[in-house]
């Protein structure tokens, strides 16, 4: 099965059918996105501004990133379920949009990024892993992150 | 003159006809309206979960504050600006949205919630700075901004749809 194949599958689902053709779910999922986004993003700000020294000084890194940790998955989930759902409702169009091909890549990146080096580097012993590896890492979830919220933006003009 | 004149008035105005045609900067503009959400309101959510004792419970809430309340100004300041801009562009039709209007409703409560909270228990805050549990009033402000800013961020994105205009 092409990938156009399941993505028309995808939209012709009663789901995707269902948004498409309420008046109101579109934008309620949307708010969710949304609300979410606020969250993810203040995790993941707490985090890197404290690697890149510009945030909370007096909280190890290692216990901030246990602090931060739930309600980073929290929102990542939350995100995700709304944003299958809003791909359910115009997946095709979505399937030739360039925007979204680069915001998955970069959602996928920033993933991976998070759950290993940042991870390792969050969590390792200070007096090993020195503060220039916390900035650089701080740096690439800043990129990484920023990619997927520009591409998403972007996904609505077309 | 009154407001809807006004707003009249502020649509016809050469830069706002030229920002609501323009290609490029209208998009540019709401793009960073809705993604220094991120930077304004993840960290207001932030703050305001630290004073409800649900995250960051070991840093004293007064490190919390004062290292992330300055990002928060930065980013309100840039909401704003952008906020102001976007109504600049279609000032007749976002004046007359009821979205926008519980939007607006919805900033003035949160104004005054952060004004109550600056005022009250924010003044004690080296006595409770590192208690397990944050004092009701505290938690009450946090409690309360996170509804609020919900609110304004629901009725902001609805402020697009615009199922109650007259003439839509």
């Amino acid at each position: 099965m092409s990938v156009l194949t399941f993505f028309t599958w995808c939209e012709n689902t009663s789901l995707g059918e269902a948004i498409r053709d309420s008046r109101w779910l579109f934008p309620a999922i949307e708010s969710v996105h949304l609300l979410g986004l606020a969250v993810i993003g203040g995790a993941v700000l707490v985090m890197n501004l404290r690697l890149l020294g510009f945030g909370i000084r007096r909280q190890p890194v290692a216990q901030l990133w246990r602090d931060t940790w739930p309600w980073l998955m929290g929102s990542l989930t939350a995100m995700l379920i709304s944003g299958m759902l809003l791909f359910t409702s115009e997946a095709i169009k979505l399937y030739y949009h360039g925007a979204f091909w680069v915001k998955m890549i970069s959602l996928l990146l920033a993933m991976l990024f998070t759950f290993t080096a940042m991870r390792k580097v969050a969590l390792a012993d200070p007096g090993r892993v020195g503060p220039l590896w916390g900035k650089v890492a701080a740096v690439i979830s800043i990129l990484l992150w920023s990619a997927v919220g520009i591409c998403g933006r972007w996904i609505g003009f077309s | 003159m009154s407001l809807l004149g006004f707003c009249q008035w502020l649509g016809n105005t050469q830069w706002s006809i030229a920002l609501h045609e323009s290609i490029w900067a209208y998009p540019i503009v709401e793009s960073v309206h809705v993604l220094t959400l991120c930077l304004f309101l993840g960290l207001t959510v932030m703050l305001d979960l630290r004073l409800l004792g649900v995250t960051m419970i070991r840093t004293p809430a007064s490190e919390v504050v004062g290292r992330l309340l300055p990002w928060t100004i930065v980013g309100f300041a840039v909401m704003v600006a952008t906020g102001a801009l976007l109504f600049f562009a279609i000032p007749v039709k976002t004046y007359l949205n009821i979205f926008f209007r519980i939007k607006v409703a919805f900033l003035v409560l949160a104004g005054v919630n952060v004004a109550v909270f600056q005022r009250t228990i924010s003044r004690s805050m080296h006595h409770w700075d590192n208690d397990r549990v944050p004092p009701l009033r505290a938690r009450l402000a946090g409690g309360v901004s996170l509804v609020l800013w919900a609110g304004i961020v629901v009725a902001g994105r609805m402020i697009a749809y615009n199922w109650f205009d007259k003439n839509s």
